[in-house]
């Protein structure tokens, strides 16, 4: 696939050259096509990831069936299955579509500017972005298959292939997780240094919207905690591949600490994760409560507090990993501190309703489904904070529980409020309100009834990553079994729904009812512009801001809504 | 809350369920105040022709008090918990109880568990000690003291009716204890993953009474010593 047309071509300067295929659509620098790049292909690496949980939920519901468009389900194939449904929801769902996509889109049109300051390096991220997803499928087909020693990759068991078997298909997941970050690098320099130095004149800091402030804030947490994984990443691949003993106990090395290297990072991308969707539903529920955000700067300052805390609560992945159990009581303390600006927050989306005018749309109510899972994600969190509750629930399936509360409505209803948000934007199409609905019912209600029978697992005791439980026989009873199967059946009827979004998006690329540039009658900058935005996206002048992005219901103002770029 | 999906068999069981239910109180009245809250808004601020929103920065103190006082009183509850976190933690895993005399090895490898008990002598590290594969036995109220180690890779040691779980790492000998006070058989499992073999190394814990268990370490014994006898 060698570059047809001079790279010249796509430059910053260069928004009305006559587009190619190749550079309108796969070597383009522009920002709104390299976020649908990431989108789908994000949402591509969502499919796959949601076949593999597919077919280990099979297998526990069903042990020893062969399971439909998959087959028969062996020890390792499940242990592969499970890592890398945990790898690819993470960091090839959840990271494209909420950050790098939502990012590219909305920040130079949130932020009215016509492109990222580096769009080469825009473009180039993407690159290796694809590149890491390719290296990671490519592993799963290796000889010895795909790795299997869960998303954790802990040492000594990652380290040797003596011990995990894959001998080639660990150094893939661990060279695309480190190609993975590498992209993400290049995208968060673009995100920060265009949202500090490309705002439309007149948007203080105050101005920029809570979506834009999340997102940078989480670009600023990657690129702060990614530094000492990728160390750590390398002394893993020289283990494996070199023979060296950077984790090898039995040659002076040490395999905890893998753990720690991993969690300092692996904590803060919770909130990587996490802020990008809360800013998302910040600025949906502000749009359809018509309200100001409640308290903008308290919601600011508590994500930033909330960033800093995260760098000290990582060891609460390892209170029983043999460290030292005194460091157990910092960070019981660290972490049911970090439940403060979390709970903070909680409470300011709750008054962001009060007094307001609510209407039910389809990402209001994604946004509102948010908060409300979100919230059982944050409760059961506290349980496991605590040292001495940790001893009973580590690595059951009450963990499991808890953090699919975090990370569904992160990644799943997160993107899904902000993909029926700014599809107008993205598409000049509306999308189909009532198919909307019944794709939103039908995943968030099989979605409670997935992981509430999986809390009760877990409180049986039930432990993760065992692909057939009939050797335990406390596990094995009847009852239990019933459970499983039932929450096997409630992810089959959640799979099943999302062929209505499907279905919704593509019919609605063609035939839904043409946008308009401000379908929702929202305030920020981006719905000053075309739907869908030319390339330079404000072609006749680039906008000015005269207030901040949440002034609906002004009592100045007849309409409810108050766009920023208008002067009066 | 947890007694009834689990029975609790040791004596530390009860105090880490004890704090699961001062967590489930605590948290489980914020979640549901917050859920009624929320739900209560959507239903009384929903959209009515002809009526505004109201335009609140929720940048005044007498707003932020809505926010701030919620928020002190759920750092009330965090001390709470942290306080009943730090107790059961120090109980169980900061300190050993001093009349403790039984003690047995815990040996984990790719995919099986390994025990070594003392032998008549009631001593480890003795020539009389008998080693079972996936099967330990322990006397009912006794405290007993496990050494844990590791052949290979992480694995964890777990025995979810006593409420114990401790990682084992290769090249460390990591020191618990626990005391049984419930006889009957417990499935120990692995909770850290440890490879393909990590669904199949199943054991169990035998809680045996006094006399039970006395006669368990004779037979043992006497076969013990057969086959060193007749080799």
């Amino acid at each position: 696939m060698a570059q047809t047309v001079p790279s010249e071509a796509h430059g910053h300067d260069a928004h009305h050259h006559v587009e190619t295929f190749w550079s309108k659509y796969v070597f383009s620098t522009d920002h709104k096509m390299i976020a649908k790049q990431y989108m789908f292909t994000g949402l591509a690496m969502g499919a796959i990831g949601a076949f593999f949980a597919y077919v280990f939920r099979m297998q526990l519901a069903f042990p020893g069936m062969s399971v439909p468009g998959y087959g028969m389900v062996g020890p390792n194939e499940y242990n592969m299955l499970v890592t890398n449904h945990g790898t690819i929801m993470i960091f090839w769902v959840a990271m494209p579509v909420l950050i790098a996509a939502f990012g590219n889109f909305l920040i130079p049109l949130m932020l009215g500017c016509d492109d990222m300051v580096f769009p080469r390096i825009n473009r180039l991220s993407y690159q290796i972005f694809l590149l890491s997803a390719i290296v990671l499928i490519c592993g799963f087909f290796v000889e010895g298959g795909g790795f299997g020693g869960a998303w954790t990759s802990y040492p000594p068991l990652s380290a040797n292939a003596k011990y995990n078997l894959t001998p080639l298909g660990q150094s893939f997941w661990l060279v695309a997780v480190a190609l993975e970050f590498v992209a993400f690098l290049l995208g968060g320099i673009n995100f920060i240094t265009t949202t500090m130095n490309s705002r439309a004149p007149g948007m203080k800091m105050t101005d920029i919207p809570m979506v834009i402030w999340m997102i940078v804030i989480a670009s600023i947490l990657f690129m702060v905690s990614v530094g000492p994984l990728i160390a750590g990443a390398v002394m893993l691949f020289m283990d494996q591949q070199v023979g060296t003993h950077f984790y090898d106990p039995t040659t002076g090395g040490d395999p905890i600490l893998w753990q720690h290297l991993f969690w300092f990072f692996g904590h803060p991308e919770v909130y990587v994760v996490l802020l990008p969707a809360m800013g998302i539903t910040a600025d949906v529920m502000a749009t359809f409560a018509r309200k100001k955000l409640f308290a903008y700067r308290t919601v600011l300052y508590t994500a930033i507090g909330t960033g800093v805390l995260s760098f000290t609560v990582w060891a609460h992945h390892q209170f029983i990993a043999g460290i030292d159990p005194r460091m157990a009581h910092v960070f019981t303390i660290t972490t049911l501190l970090i439940s403060i600006p979390i709970a903070e927050m909680c409470f300011v989306y709750i008054a962001t309703l009060w007094g307001g005018s609510i209407t039910l749309t389809t990402p209001m109510l994604w946004a509102l489904a948010f908060v409300a899972e979100f919230l059982i994600g944050g409760v059961t969190g506290i349980f496991l904070g605590a040292s001495g509750a940790d001893i009973y629930f580590h690595d059951t399936y009450f963990v499991l529980a808890h953090f699919h509360y975090t990370f569904f409505p992160i990644a799943i209803i997160g993107t899904y409020a902000g993909i029926t948000y700014w599809f107008p934007k993205m598409f000049g199409r509306m999308m189909n309100d009532t198919l909307g609905k019944i794709h939103f019912w039908g995943t968030i209600i099989p979605f409670n009834l997935i992981f509430i029978p999986l809390f009760i697992l877990g409180a049986a005791g039930q432990h993760r990553r065992i692909y057939d439980y009939s050797l335990f026989p406390e596990l094995a009873t009847p009852e239990l079994q019933a459970v499983r199967v039932f929450a096997t059946v409630s992810l089959l009827v959640m799979l099943a729904f999302q062929a209505v979004f499907i279905f919704n998006f593509v019919t609605s690329l063609r035939r839904g009812k043409k946008a308009g540039e401000n379908p929702w009658k929202a305030n920020t900058l981006e719905w000053s512009a075309a739907s869908p935005p030319p390339h330079g996206n404000w072609p006749e002048g680039l906008p000015s801001v005269y207030r901040g992005p949440y002034e609906y219901a002004h009592p100045d103002r007849e309409e409810d809504y108050w766009p920023q770029h208008l002067p009066n | 809350m947890i007694e009834s999906l689990r029975v609790a068999a040791s004596t530390y069981a009860s105090d880490i369920d004890n704090l699961i239910t001062l967590i489930g109180v605590l948290v489980g009245f914020w979640f549901i105040l917050c859920e009624v809250v929320f739900f209560w808004l959507i239903w009384r601020y929903r959209a009515k022709p002809g009526v505004k929103a109201e335009y609140v920065t929720g940048e005044e103190k007498s707003q932020k008090r809505w926010i701030t006082i919620p928020h002190l009183l759920v750092l009330v509850c965090d001390v709470f918990i942290i306080w009943g976190a730090v107790r059961v933690w120090v109980e169980v895993k900061q300190h050993l109880p001093e009349d403790a005399t039984h003690v047995v090895r815990v040996m984990s490898q790719q995919w099986a568990w390994s025990f070594d008990h003392p032998g008549p002598d009631g001593i480890l590290d003795t020539d009389d000690d008998i080693r079972t594969v996936d099967e330990l036995h322990v006397q009912v109220d006794t405290p007993t003291i496990f050494k844990l180690e590791s052949r290979d890779v992480l694995h964890s040691f777990s025995i979810p009716a006593f409420r114990l779980k401790q990682d084992a790492i290769p090249g460390r000998v990591i020191t618990g204890w626990f005391q049984p006070n419930l006889t009957g058989t417990f499935d120990i499992q692995c909770a850290e993953i440890c490879g393909i073999g990590h669904a199949l190394m199943p054991a169990r814990v035998v809680v045996e009474s006094a006399e039970e268990h006395a006669a368990w370490i004779a037979e043992k014994s006497a076969t013990h010593l057969a086959s060193a006898t007749n080799p």
